[in-house]
């Protein structure tokens, strides 16, 4: 639930533009743009995502160093499976 | 300092803990707060406290949102979802949270429809999937969850979905430090702030505590040297007598915070009048309710709630362990009748409590071979 997970925008979805298919570590899964309405990211763009929702936009350096402090964490697996649940039965 | 050559950037590390050591008083003590859980399971998963020297002591703060919780919210929460036409959901971290008669893993096991989410949205999917049921989302969490759980609400508004509701148990930081602050027992020199709550409140609202209370702040990241970094900014304001709110996690953390989720809250949450918390009693103006606007979609107003109250056991030390007047390992219960596997208070379940951490982190030094 604290985990802040860093994912990369792949496609914006839908007409409002609130919906994104993000991927992280190769996982593709929808997050909601809803909080960063303000600063919408665009495709190619990386953002932290916590519980589903991305919460603010930062380098692809700080993804990787984000990425690379949950390795050191021991919380990869945690992380994956938290992406993996997002949008529960889907694909 | 056995983690260290682990770290990638060890070199960056071990001169920032030469500059602690450079700037560190041998002749003070300093009592360093971090507030937020993550850094607590930071601190212990990096070993950083084999890298500062021993006059630099970090006291672990309340900011883990499933420790304070206390256990009649869980029993409450429970009590809804006994109606077999409710689905109960939750994040996974709630699951082994004991209550009275059992965590909400435990009551799964007796048959009750209890669900591990991992987004306020996924359970708002699953009301939508289940329209002859009702789907009550176990809602917890600081600033970093409460956002996307008061943008849920304003979807299931707008999508007119009525089968849904939300037990709000969201809490704000910033009186819980107050709370600290105020407490008798309680003597700090300074704080480590949060990283990601500050991504949505920015770092005004921290203010009070460098100008009221004389106490230097630095918002950080999670990293080792993010972490080690902060603290060479803490003493160097220490040493130069000052008083700051400073940001080290600049990476991320914008000074003003996040706007859209800053009305979002505002939206759909007002604050309480208090609330409870483990370990610090009733706070006032410390917790989210969910405004009368969308009262169809607060299980609270909903429904009736028993308003269950738990005193913890007394053997349990957790309030004093939450406060950093005890230790961890200085709790009767710690590592015999409370552990990992089998908690008795809530720091022993979250990987962010402080005594999940600090025994997970003893078991890594013994499997280590005690070269600590």
């Amino acid at each position: 639930m604290c985990l802040a997970i860093p994912g990369k925008i792949v496609e914006i979805l839908g007409a409002s533009g609130s919906l994104a298919t993000v991927e992280v570590s190769g996982v593709r899964r929808k997050v909601d743009l809803g909080l960063l309405q303000d600063d919408m990211p665009q495709p190619g763009d990386w953002v932290l995502i916590h519980v589903g929702f991305a919460m603010s936009k930062i380098s692809e350096q700080d993804a990787l160093d984000q990425m690379n402090t949950l390795r050191m964490l021991g919380e990869t697996e945690q992380a994956m499976q938290e992406v993996r649940g997002y949008g529960l039965e889907e694909n | 300092m056995k983690f260290v050559d682990e770290f990638r950037d060890a070199k960056m590390i071990n001169k920032t803990a030469e500059e602690i050591r450079r700037l560190a008083d041998s002749g003070r003590h300093y009592r360093i707060m971090e507030v937020c859980g993550g850094h607590t399971h930071a601190i212990y998963r990096f070993g950083l406290k084999d890298i500062l020297p021993e006059n630099i002591e970090l006291i672990h703060g309340p900011g883990c949102p499933v420790c304070v919780l206390p256990m009649g919210r869980i029993d409450d929460g429970l009590s809804l979802a006994n109606d077999p036409m409710v689905i109960f959901a939750a994040f996974g971290d709630m699951m082994r949270v004991p209550g009275r008669q059992g965590s909400p893993l435990e009551h799964k096991a007796r048959g009750m429809d209890v669900r591990v989410v991992y987004s306020p949205s996924d359970a708002l999917k699953l009301a939508r999937a289940n329209p002859d049921r009702h789907v009550m989302f176990f809602a917890i969490g600081f600033e970093t969850t409460s956002p996307s759980t008061a943008l849920t609400l304003i979807r299931a508004k707008a999508e007119g979905i009525r089968n849904f509701s939300v037990f709000c148990n969201h809490v704000t930081i910033i009186p819980a430090i107050r709370a600290i602050l105020d407490s008798p027992d309680m003597r700090l020199d300074a704080f480590i702030g949060p990283g990601h709550v500050s991504t949505v409140i920015g770092c005004r609202p921290y203010e009070w505590i460098a100008r009221d209370q004389r106490k230097p702040i630095v918002i950080s990241g999670f990293e080792p040297l993010d972490i080690l970094q902060s603290i060479v900014m803490i003493l160097r304001q220490l040493r130069a007598g000052e008083a700051k709110v400073e940001l080290q996690y600049k990476r991320v953390v914008p000074w003003e915070g996040n706007r859209a989720a800053l009305q979002a809250l505002a939206d759909v949450f007002q604050l309480r009048p208090y609330f409870e918390w483990r370990g610090l009693g009733f706070i006032s103006q410390s917790a989210l309710r969910i405004r009368d606007a969308y009262a169809e979609w607060d299980s609270e107003q909903r429904f009736g709630i028993p308003g269950v109250r738990v005193i913890d056991p007394k053997a349990a030390q957790c309030g004093e362990v939450l406060k950093g007047v005890l230790k961890p390992a200085q709790c009767k219960l710690f590592g015999t009748e409370c552990t990992p596997e089998h908690p008795v208070g809530a720091l022993m379940v979250s990987s962010e409590g402080s005594c999940a951490a600090y025994h997970n982190y003893e078991h890594r030094k013994a499997a280590a071979g005690l070269s600590v």
